[in-house]
């Protein structure tokens, strides 16, 4: 049994970061799956402030919030390469900066724009766009955000990889495009082409599924 | 090269008081800007062109921006005062609560002091129930960082200093002694330590007058 152990929603893209870390670092494991509409007695202990996945237990020691898990990752095991952050310290504020922004901006807004209609979903995809535009410049002549390997901001960006195709399909609308974003795209690529990363994701079909069914729902909530 | 260490800020910000805060516990010298947030510098925009905020740290010419990123680089850059604990289980934690801090307990005290009356009374459950997960952290420890001042001390200026301003700006009260023993005592070693009090916004009145004149004069009819 591993002294690793790691909650997650075999659907949300938060624990999948840390699973792509702890694959990406050889750190062995074991997965716990939660049902998030019946969560676990253990969940709610080791997480009771926001009774969410990600959790890593290690040694039997809680840490939750998937940025400060991947942080404690890479302090923790410092010797297993690949390093998820650089050595510079400037190097280092800029792989957060990138992680806080991607999470406070473009999660929110890219969600927005999947799960709204009509001018609500314009307004959304005109901000993630703004927003994006960002992200764009900060690719130029990268490979990825971490340099040659993939890094802390690349992890935190990763879901654009792999649910932005599911989104699109479901929604009917593009939500980045080629030819306004292609430097995203090819990042995108190389995201999903890096060791460790697509052999980790859920099947899209399974995703698909999922997640046109939270949509429907949330639309249903909507007020007329 | 001799060392440049510039910080745009406002005098009644908490955030770029935790920038203060932490440069002067280190003993680092810097040179502050003053900025009008309704009249934002062409050097603010510069240095911080997409979230336009302060504060923004800017050292050797490289700017920083995002107040616990600014905190972290701080710590990875100058030794002496160390700001993080050492041990990554207690650094894990640290940024957890920290990330607690910003991300639910500033909305949800500003809530509950401004948000609308008819919400008022959930309002003020809501934040008092984010203030217990703070009181029962603290627990017996003299600062959140244990017998001194770090990180996360820093981060809680806002519940150190500013919730007393909104407090009486909105003529909501929501630190009680009763209901949050370990927590106001925390408060009044904080704003009397050294290293802190000096650098704490003068002219109390003048803040208080600041937040009504955004805000209004709060969600009850208590001071009006």
């Amino acid at each position: 049994m591993a002294e690793v152990k790691l909650f997650r929603a075999w659907s949300s893209p938060f624990p999948l970061r840390i699973v792509w870390a702890l694959e990406v670092k050889g750190i062995e494991y074991d997965m716990i799956y939660e049902d998030l509409s019946n969560k676990s007695s253990m969940l709610l202990q080791y997480n009771p402030v926001y009774k969410k996945v990600p959790v890593l237990l290690h040694k039997g020691k809680p840490i939750s919030e998937s940025l400060v898990i991947l942080e404690y990752i890479e302090e923790t095991w410092k010797s297993k390469t690949p390093s998820l952050l650089p050595g510079d310290p400037y190097q280092r504020a800029m792989a957060r900066f990138w992680a806080k922004f991607g999470d406070d901006k473009i999660l929110p807004l890219i969600w927005e724009a999947f799960i709204k209609q009509g001018k609500d979903q314009e307004e959304a995809l005109i901000a993630a766009h703004e927003n994006l535009k960002y992200l764009e410049v900060e690719l130029r002549g990268k490979k990825f955000l971490g340099g040659e390997t993939v890094g802390f901001a690349d992890l935190t960006f990763g879901w654009l990889a792999n649910l932005v195709s599911v989104f699109e399909e479901i929604a009917g609308v593009t939500l980045i495009d080629h030819e306004k974003f292609p430097l995203l795209l090819t990042w995108m690529k190389n995201f999903m082409d890096a060791p460790k990363i697509r052999e980790t994701w859920p099947p899209r079909d399974k995703l698909i599924n999922h997640f046109r069914a939270l949509r429907e729902t949330l639309i249903a909530k909507e007020p007329k | 090269m001799a060392e440049e260490v510039l910080l745009f800020g406002v005098w009644g910000s908490p955030f770029s008081r935790r920038v203060e805060m932490a440069l002067k516990l280190k003993g680092i010298q810097y040179k502050y800007f003053e900025e009008d947030l309704t009249n934002k510098s062409p050097t603010l925009l510069k240095y911080n062109p997409i979230h336009k905020k302060i504060p923004v740290l800017v050292h050797n010419g490289k700017p920083i921006a995002e107040s616990q990123v600014i905190l972290e680089y701080i710590d990875e850059t100058w030794k002496g005062y160390p700001i993080f604990p050492k041990d990554p289980y207690e650094r894990a934690n640290a940024r957890f609560w920290a990330k607690f801090i910003d991300e639910k307990c500033l909305p949800g005290i500003f809530n509950a002091c401004w948000g609308e009356e008819k919400q008022h009374e959930n309002a003020v459950k809501e934040a008092c129930e984010l203030l217990k997960h703070l009181e029962n952290e603290i627990g017996e420890k003299k600062y959140f960082g244990g017998e001194a001042i770090g990180f996360l001390d820093i981060v809680a200026n806002f519940i150190g200093f500013w919730l007393g301003i909104f407090e009486e700006a909105s003529g909501t009260k929501l630190l009680t002694r009763e209901e949050f023993p370990k927590l106001s005592n925390w408060v009044g070693v904080f704003v009397s330590s050294s290293g802190i009090k000096e650098n704490l916004p003068p002219a109390r009145d003048k803040l208080i007058a600041y937040f009504r004149s955004q805000f209004g004069t709060g969600s009850t009819d208590a001071t009006k």
